[in-house]
């Protein structure tokens, strides 16, 4: 359950993004309100191209909105988030530094000695199971590996906000579920706001608090908002079995549902 | 097995090419043997005219010379080359002003670069340094260039979101994102290095490979000719070789190592 707090971690206060020109460009997001509590586990759901990763990008400071203000614990957020890690969805570890060194750079910019670093990131890749391929360089990992590498670069940093883009969306299924089960035991340990993006709503019940939906592009707003009422702690295979699970599914899926239909619809005329 | 064949084939290519030379230049076939010979020397001739260069030890002289200045072009060139593309990429002004000097600049053949600064810089090794250099210059420079411009926005991005202030991110993702253009090139910028040398003392020198091919030139002395340019390629064969070493041991976290320049 989201701990209970006047501040909130995140706060998207009417967003709109348009890209290119003012008048006449894109508008990927418009009337965006949403809110995370510290601790809170959020997961926005959502058609392919609605603009998900766009308010992820906003939140972490990459992307200035065109209208509207990002608060981060109260204060309007300017330039990158540096209370924030981001989980991208492609491979973004640096190619040229092995896993322990991906893991140790991430301390360096908080001024960490070299030394320390390597202590807390052979820590790190110890804690999500990689502690016998430290020396190994990110091709030299399986899919799977290399993301936990880039979640051990992103938690070391001990940020208060965690964004996720699709991060296990390139893995197969089996894979995907072992991530998600280390994110949350990760997670359970010291709670932190998580802005979860994934196209799977079975991934975002079985993990968040909260499930945002959101409209098919363009101008996607938000079109619900879901409260999962799901104990914790979870096993992401074994939720989904339960009875409350498969209610909360149906619910949100009847929202959902039209707007994967106006997506696709929209892909079949014009492929962007 | 595969190998082995392969190997066996490549020797008699070599075995065979060298066959037809020693029997059209021994036995008056095309034409009277004084003939073909003074034209095309005989392959017995050239070996032992090599073994006879290494044996007196009067070629290691020149080898060295041309080594030292093959090293002193690449490093200058590599430098300036690095220095410059990172300046470049990173100020799209600067690019974008001084972009059509530099295409002319690259755009003109250097060899005729040569007596100007054989002019300045007088016959010794400089000269030659300084017409590798503007060889080894402009690859170095391209490849860097690209290389910083095209850093992974993904990977910039993740190493921003880490908190990278400017000083870090050229330290940790675009130097060395440059580095590795940079040695997928290495193969030519060494090779464009050496061009530069040989080149240069062809032109005017007293010392050097060059030289001592164009000292056979000029009273046709074939089998000399014949002779420096197997001396030649051994050495860049060696020079090529060492190259490769270097690359596998820098580029060790690249999935395969490219083993070709930008071709």
């Amino acid at each position: 359950m989201p701990a209970s707090s006047t501040t909130s971690a995140v706060s998207l206060l009417s967003v709109a993004i348009t890209f290119g020109p003012k008048v006449g460009g894109y508008t990927a997001v418009k009337n965006i309100d949403l809110t995370a509590a510290p601790g809170e586990f959020i997961a926005i759901v959502g058609p392919t191209g609605c603009g998900k990763s766009t308010l992820l990008n906003a939140s972490a400071g990459l992307l200035k909105p065109s209208h509207g203000e990002v608060e981060i614990f109260g204060a309007p957020l300017e330039g990158l988030n540096s209370r924030a890690g981001y989980l991208f969805q492609q491979d973004a570890l640096m190619p040229w530094k092995t896993a322990l060194q991906n893991v140790a750079v991430a301390l360096e910019p908080q001024g960490v000695s070299r030394r320390e670093a390597e202590l807390k990131a052979r820590e790190w890749l110890r804690r999500v199971g990689l502690a016998a391929f430290v020396d190994r360089y990110p091709h030299m990992l399986s899919g799977g590996q290399r993301k936990r590498v880039a979640l051990a670069q992103m938690l070391i940093r001990n940020p208060e906000i965690l964004l996720m883009d699709e991060p296990f969306g390139p893995l197969d299924a089996q894979t995907r579920q072992i991530m998600g089960n280390l994110l949350l035991e990760l997670w359970a340990a010291d709670r932190k706001a998580v802005l979860f993006v994934t196209h799977d709503l079975e991934e975002a019940i079985a993990l968040a608090d909260r499930v945002v939906v959101m409209s098919a592009g363009p101008a996607s707003h938000i079109i619900g908002e879901f409260p999962v009422p799901l104990p914790r702690p979870r096993d992401i295979a074994e939720v989904r079995l339960e009875p409350a699970f498969h209610h909360i599914h149906k619910e949100i899926w009847a929202s959902l549902r039209t707007e994967v239909q106006k997506a696709y619809a929209q892909g079949e005329e014009a492929s962007p | 097995m595969n190998r082995l064949k392969l190997i066996l084939l490549q020797v008699a290519v070599g075995l065979g090419f060298l066959l037809l030379w020693h029997v059209l230049t021994a036995y008056p076939i095309l034409a009277p043997t004084r003939q073909t010979q003074f034209f095309f020397s005989t392959p017995l001739d050239v070996l032992a005219r090599v073994w006879k260069e290494f044996a007196s030890g009067e070629i290691w002289r020149h080898l060295g010379i041309t080594l030292l200045e093959t090293i002193l072009a690449f490093a200058f060139g590599a430098g300036g080359g690095i220095l410059f593309g990172f300046l470049f990429a990173r100020r799209e002004l600067l690019a974008a002003v001084f972009d059509p000097y530099i295409k002319a600049a690259n755009a003109l053949p250097r060899v005729v670069l040569a007596p100007i600064f054989a002019l300045w810089f007088g016959l010794g090794i400089w000269s030659k340094v300084a017409l590798g250099f503007t060889l080894v210059f402009f690859i170095v420079f391209f490849n860097v260039y690209q290389g910083v411009r095209e850093v992974s926005p993904v990977v910039l991005a993740n190493a921003r979101m880490l908190g990278m202030n400017e000083r870090q991110l050229l330290r940790h993702v675009y130097w060395p994102a440059a580095l590795t253009w940079m040695f997928s090139s290495l193969h030519t910028s060494v090779g464009f290095a050496l061009v530069g040398a040989v080149v240069g003392e062809y032109l005017g020198s007293s010392a050097g490979l060059g030289y001592k091919i164009h000292e056979a030139e000029s009273v046709f002395d074939v089998t000399g000719v014949f002779a420096g340019m197997v001396i030649l390629s051994i050495f860049v064969i060696l020079i090529d070789l060492v190259v490769t070493l270097v690359e596998r041991r820098l580029l060790v976290w690249r999935p395969a190592p490219s083993t070709n320049g930008q071709g």
